[in-house]
């Protein structure tokens, strides 16, 4: 069977091969005498979406020069139609990809369904790269059952991006935006005061780092291990607290991420600081607010809070026609240090895999980010970011927070009550 | 084979239909009494009986989004029919040569991608930088009528006081031209006579309006009305695109079709989503009913008058 000669020993040469790229983010060098699995002919399909369909797009020349038997087609659909798409072919059982790329906000839906192939179980064994990648991330893609439904590719290390030059003018450090959640709400009014600049986009934003931040290991966002709902718990106390805070002080521009408006606060230098994952940089830089370059810095979120911020799977659908070549790509596309490095430059994904944070590349001056070494800090967050569960029906129960906040900051709601009014409501959703 | 062969001829249309309307039709209702998770498959599927039903209906978002359904449809159905109606007499009387242009014109709206329209709306409707703010505060500054407008920027797609009319207008303004295009075809076949005769009579334009072209479009009005009350209980596109749906306040225009949809592919609860379409399948057809009734009795009390 061609599976018995998969496993960690072609692994190994094809990452030793990479190794003597010299420059790892156009990774062009065939391995030297690798003996690289002997993958029958066929023609592989991965669904993915943007932006990470470019790190497979920019991979595939070295694919095709490794496994020139094995083409791949790249099917790419944007982020909410591909999942959705997805889950009808899973429902169908039909027209499946045979590597699937799925989104972190979708993963737990994902891996708890009974559509994908465990990958801990042989011919698979991902339990033996579990050691290499960031411990998180491999729980996010467990399901209750303890099946792996999808290999983890890259992480998003909750930061906080922020304008200097705007800062500077209103006489605010660093340490004013990081020290405390509080300090942080000060500093956007003396912004404000200064130089009428909003400090967030959308108050909003507050709570939703807040309550994904300082999470205990194996505790949930939104359940607590036995399933219950804990949104009316301290933490979502606090962070309703914070983004109302936020909200009554003035300092943000009330608009929601990814929108036209969102964006066009970046551009007209409106907004002067975004906690996300650090995945953001790539956007910033690209198609945000590329007139700013220079001018922006990264730093560690307030309160030193630590959060996970997105990130990305590959799986393999169990009715998926080549599986064997299916398992070899993705293996290529995350157990590969060089192959991830290179997704870290092309499209700002930061590795889920640990070897690559030793490479030099981590220690690169961002010239977007005034030379600072960002990645590093990146590196950092996201070797202390606690293991979160994940539950099939988180993005219910953010729907469900996200409109009680609203009417907390629109209309005056009062907390207490907007949070069991979410409590009851997920619950009843959640068939709990 | 000639005793098969008008089988064979007419087969593709009756093959296409199982396959596209009668299967997923009878699929659904099927669906409506179990509950699956769609991604692990067919074979996930347990049967529940009437739970999907009562659980729809005593959820509270349900009922929230068939309120703004009614809400939605009623702000843009009601004025696209008193728009349309005069407009299209004031069309079909004033513009001769150039009336198909002036109805293209209309129409285009109906015919234009959603994504485009999206993206048209979201920078017009912007409250920092979209050109309707920037006009009220124009206006707004003008002397004698500027405090009727607006000084602050209105948060048209951000605030739940705005999101409603806002969405409903732009509803309104793609399907005005559809419309406008059903009564002026309608207006077309109104006998000539009857304008000539009423005019020899001595009818003002207005009562000829009032008295002929009016009872004389009924038929249309009742098409076209009944057209606009199934579409718009199954409004989905407009407020899909326009809001973002991770925005708080995306609730307030989320339709009874837009909760199936997050009920399937967000809450992964197809069962309960293809519930929730029957429930609204009954509503639509209770509501045409109801609005059949209306014109028929008007009808029939016309026509006994007449007699």
């Amino acid at each position: 069977m061609k599976s018995s000669i998969l496993g960690a020993a072609p692994l190994a040469a094809l990452t030793l091969a990479f190794g003597v790229a010299a420059a790892p983010a156009t990774p062009t060098v065939l391995p030297q005498a690798a003996p690289l699995p002997a993958l029958a002919p066929a023609t592989i399909t991965v669904a993915s979406f943007p932006d990470l369909d470019r790190a497979v797009k920019t991979a595939l020349p070295l694919w095709e020069k490794l496994y020139p038997q094995v083409k791949v087609k790249l099917v790419s659909l944007q982020i909410d139609d591909h999942h959705n798409s997805m889950t009808t072919a899973l429902a169908a059982g039909a027209r499946l990809p045979d590597v699937m790329a799925i989104d972190f906000r979708y993963v737990g839906s994902f891996a708890e369904s009974k559509g994908m192939e465990d990958l801990l179980q042989l011919p698979y064994g991902a339990g033996q790269y579990r050691a290499l990648f960031v411990p998180f991330t491999f729980v996010q893609a467990t399901s209750a059952r303890g099946t792996l439904g999808a290999m983890p590719a890259d992480l998003g290390p909750g930061t906080l991006f922020y304008r200097k030059d705007l800062m500077d003018k209103a006489g605010i450090q660093e340490t004013d935006l990081t020290q405390s959640w509080e300090s942080y709400i000060a500093a956007g009014k003396k912004l404000k005061a200064a130089t009428g600049t909003y400090l967030l986009a959308g108050a909003s934003d507050l709570a939703d780092i807040y309550i994904r931040a300082n999470l205990k290991d194996g505790e949930g966002i939104y359940f607590g291990d036995k399933g219950q709902v804990l949104v009316d718990s301290p933490r979502f106390v606090k962070a309703f607290e914070l983004a109302k805070a936020a909200r009554v002080a003035g300092i943000d521009a009330r608009t929601v991420a990814w929108t036209g408006e969102w964006a066009e606060g970046f551009k007209r230098d409106k907004v002067a600081s975004q906690m996300m994952g650090s995945w953001l940089s790539g956007h910033l830089a690209k198609w945000l607010a590329p007139d700013s370059k220079g001018q922006w810095r990264a730093a560690n979120l307030p309160a030193g809070a630590l959060a996970s911020y997105g990130g990305s799977f590959y799986g393999i659908p169990k009715k998926a026609a080549n599986k064997t070549q299916a398992w070899e790509f993705i293996k290529f596309m995350t157990v590969n240090k060089d192959i991830q490095l290179h997704s870290l430059k092309e499209i700002g994904a930061f590795p889920a895999l640990k070897a690559a944070y030793a490479d030099p590349m981590m220690d690169e001056p961002q010239p977007y980010f005034g030379g600072q070494k960002t990645r590093l800090l990146a590196r950092d967050t996201a070797a202390k970011i606690p293991v979160i569960r994940v539950d099939k029906f988180d993005a219910v129960a953010r729907d469900i927070v996200n409109m009680e906040l609203e009417s907390v900051l629109a209309q005056n709601k009062d907390i207490k009550t907007a949070l069991a009014d979410a409590k009851a409501l997920i619950t009843h959703r959640a068939r709990r | 084979m000639k005793k098969w062969a008008p089988y064979l001829f007419i087969s593709p249309f009756f093959i296409l239909f199982a396959v596209f309307s009668l299967f997923p039709l009878l699929f659904s209702i099927y669906l409506s009494f179990n509950q699956w998770e769609a991604a692990s498959g067919v074979e996930a599927m347990q049967w529940v009986g009437l739970d999907n039903y009562k659980y729809a209906l005593s959820d509270p978002w349900f009922l929230r989004s068939l309120g703004n359904t009614v809400w939605l449809a009623l702000a843009s159905g009601v004025p696209q029919h008193l728009v349309a109606i005069p407009l299209a007499a004031f069309i079909h009387n004033s513009f001769k040569r150039s009336r198909n242009l002036v109805i293209g014109i209309y129409f285009l709206p109906f015919i234009t991608s959603s994504v485009a329209i999206a993206m048209v709306f979201n920078t017009l409707f912007s409250r920092d930088y979209g050109q309707i703010n920037v006009l009220l505060q124009w206006c707004a500054s003008l002397p004698l009528i500027g405090g009727l407008f607006p000084a602050e920027s209105i948060d048209w797609l951000g605030s739940s006081l705005f999101i409603k009319p806002a969405v409903a207008f732009v509803i309104f303004w793609r399907y005005l031209g559809w419309n406008l295009v059903l009564y002026l075809s309608a207006l077309q076949v109104i006998p000539k006579d009857l304008y000539e005769a009423a005019t020899i009579d001595g009818a003002s334009k207005r009562q000829q309006f009032w008295y002929i072209t009016l009872p004389q479009l009924r038929p249309m009005i009742y098409l076209a009305v009944t057209l606009t009350i199934m579409g718009n209980l199954q409004l989905f596109e407009e407020p899909f695109v326009l809001v973002a749906e991770s925005s708080g306040v995306s609730q307030s225009v989320m339709t009874t079709a837009i909760f199936v949809y997050k009920t399937a592919f967000s809450s992964g609860d197809f069962g309960t989503a293809s519930a929730i379409s029957w429930l609204l399948f009954l509503i639509i057809a209770s509501t045409t009913w109801v609005n059949n009734r209306i014109f028929s009795r008007n009808e029939r009390n016309e026509r006994k008058e007449a007699k």
